[in-house]
């Protein structure tokens, strides 16, 4: 697990350097030590290989979703030395943390012990509390971290019940002990009843529907660069260790909660994309729409087939690539316009053809439409729960994605349709970089998924 | 030490107290209105996770329990410190500690 190992020195590194000062090279160290980092994953592929007594395990899951993680978190750190450039004094911590939320979701892709899967919730966690209360002087940063704070160490308060019930059940903390118990049938009570509650806050974290609340408000008022990765990173790291953990553990034992996941999964699309409907501010918007794109990966979860972790994979990619594009774009906007609403964007199509388009082919991937990785995301989604027998479940998605298209629709009209005002819209390079980059991507995954699709 | 525990006390009660402990920490957590007590009823779901941890493990002679107990002491205190110096940024910005102030983000 060197990865992990590497990736936590650079993290403490970003805080050696404030000692001596290099602050104007550290968004290029941090980049390269990203790509070190991604390549020394890589070399992990196809070894199946045990770290600290069992406690991780590299297997081919953990890697590609690593090195998505890695990818996705090298974009968001070349955005963000223009984002903190009237900040500099303070961004070698911020670098330092959104570097630690990486590890933590490192060892959510690749835990084998529920200690682990504990710890790198935390870890992941309690930097993005810090994280999205960054901007001390602002109310509304404050408001989303500790909103943030309370609901997330309330979920984690469900995980240790749900992990101390299994560990009462089984009497170990392996992910090999408890599903070789759980294949042994004889499951007690009390294992139900933990199982349940480590749902319960899975669901939590990927901000599924009756325990989205936190989602919006904190997505809202947290900085746009620590949304940026908690709408990408976070909520596939949640969703990684989601199918990790019932994967390997809870497998047979699925049929006695299919019901509740059936009836979260639907609630999750359709009040989603129906609350998106109304948003006016942009964040908030994408917010909804993570909501609902949680419903579509809780499809595929629901059915935990062999194929599901592919349909799993692609899909986010697609997202998180689409997301950041968004984002991207976004920043700009609200910088210039000193404002985050939709209307920001007005005749944006005037003032800055490129970035207009940029955005535009951002939100078709997000809404699914033809060549980019989004369409084909959903299609194979849709398929395997299909292939799976959830015939009303993937009849209710289809019918939401159509719903979700008027959304994005409508910033795209926003910058196409109405009048546009005076304001200069325009960043430096790394935006440009960045945005081209997750377009080129975008279509790429979408002309050529094989590349991404036959991984596991 | 094992011997005097199952002489004497039955495992469920322990299950049944800190499942008690941990309803408490959720009522807490979903009526008070004051940040510092919310806190402290979180700071109780994590005990009693830890008193059942600590039950479970005695009973069946299996320490990994009581490591676990350790890993979680070690993330509730830096979870209550970040959690501290939010609620102190918070204070200095609106002067109270009562959650109702945290109203800016809604719909």
């Amino acid at each position: 697990m060197n990865t992990l190992i590497y990736t936590s020195i650079l993290g403490l590194l970003c805080m050696v350097v404030e000692i001596f000062d290099f602050r104007k090279i550290l968004v290029p160290m941090i980049i390269l030590g990203l790509a070190t980092i991604f390549y020394i994953n890589i070399e992990d592929w196809n070894h199946v290989q045990f770290f600290y007594n069992n406690m991780l395990r590299a297997d081919n899951y953990s890697v590609a979703f690593s090195g998505l993680a890695i990818v996705i978190s090298a974009f968001v750190f070349v955005l963000s030395s223009d984002f903190y450039k009237d900040d500099s004094k303070h961004i070698s911590d911020y670098l330092a943390i959104l570097v630690f939320v990486l590890c933590g979701a490192l060892i959510m892709f690749s835990f084998w012990n529920m200690a682990m899967l504990f710890l790198g919730i935390e870890i992941l966690s309690i930097s993005l509390y810090i994280m999205a209360g960054s901007k001390r002087f602002d109310v509304r940063s404050n408001e989303a971290g500790f909103k943030y704070f309370l609901m997330g160490s309330f979920a984690s308060g469900f995980l240790l019940f749900g992990i101390a019930l299994i560990y009462g059940a089984t009497r170990s903390f392996h992910l090999a002990n408890i599903a070789a118990y759980v294949a042994a049938g004889n499951i007690s009570p009390i294992f139900y009843v933990g199982m349940t509650m480590m749902l319960v806050a899975m669901l939590f974290k990927v901000a599924a529907v009756p325990f989205h609340f936190w989602s919006p408000d904190v997505y809202e008022g947290a900085p746009a660069l620590v949304t940026t990765l908690m709408s990408t990173l976070v909520k596939i790291a949640a969703f990684g260790a989601f199918y990790r953990l019932f994967y390997v553990c809870f497998l047979d034992t699925l049929g006695s909660i299919n019901l509740i996941l059936a009836i979260v999964t639907a609630a999750t699309i359709i009040l989603g994309n129906l609350t998106a409907l109304s948003q006016i501010n942009f964040k908030r918007l994408l917010a909804y729409s993570g909501i609902s794109h949680a419903g579509y990966l809780l499809l595929a979860l629901i059915s935990m087939k062999g194929g599901t972790a592919n349909a799993i994979f692609y899909y986010s990619s697609g997202y998180a690539i689409a997301t950041i594009g968004a984002f991207a774009v976004a920043i700009l906007v609200f910088k210039a316009m000193k404002n985050e609403n939709i209307d920001a964007f007005n005749g944006l199509g005037k003032k800055n053809p490129l970035l207009a388009a940029a955005l535009t082919m951002s939100m078709l991937s997000l809404a699914g439409i033809p060549p980019f990785a989004g369409f084909l995301g959903k299609y194979y989604i849709f398929s395997e729960a299909i292939k799976n027998g959830q015939i009303a479940l993937t009849f209710i998605a289809v019918l939401n994605s159509i719903i979700g298209v008027y959304y994005y629709f409508k910033v795209i009209l926003a910058m196409y349709t109405k009048p546009a005002d005076e304001t200069e819209v325009s960043g430096n390079v790394s935006y440009y970089v960045i945005i081209s980059v997750c377009l080129l991507l975008s279509v790429l995954l979408g002309i050529f998924p094989g590349v991404l699709m036959h991984l596991f | 030490m094992k011997e005097v525990a199952t002489n004497y006390v039955p495992q469920n009660w322990y299950l049944l107290l800190s499942t008690f402990l941990f309803c408490v920490g959720i009522m807490g957590v979903l009526f008070r209105r004051n940040a510092i007590i919310i806190m402290m009823c979180i700071e109780l779901m994590l005990n009693s996770v830890n008193l059942l941890l600590v039950a479970f493990s005695a009973y069946s002679g299996n320490s990994d329990g009581q490591v676990f107990v350790f890993f979680i002491m070690v993330v509730a205190a830096a979870e209550v410190a970040v959690g501290l110096a939010l609620l102190v940024s918070i204070y200095r910005n609106v002067a109270s500690t009562d959650i109702n102030v945290l109203n800016k983000l809604k719909w």
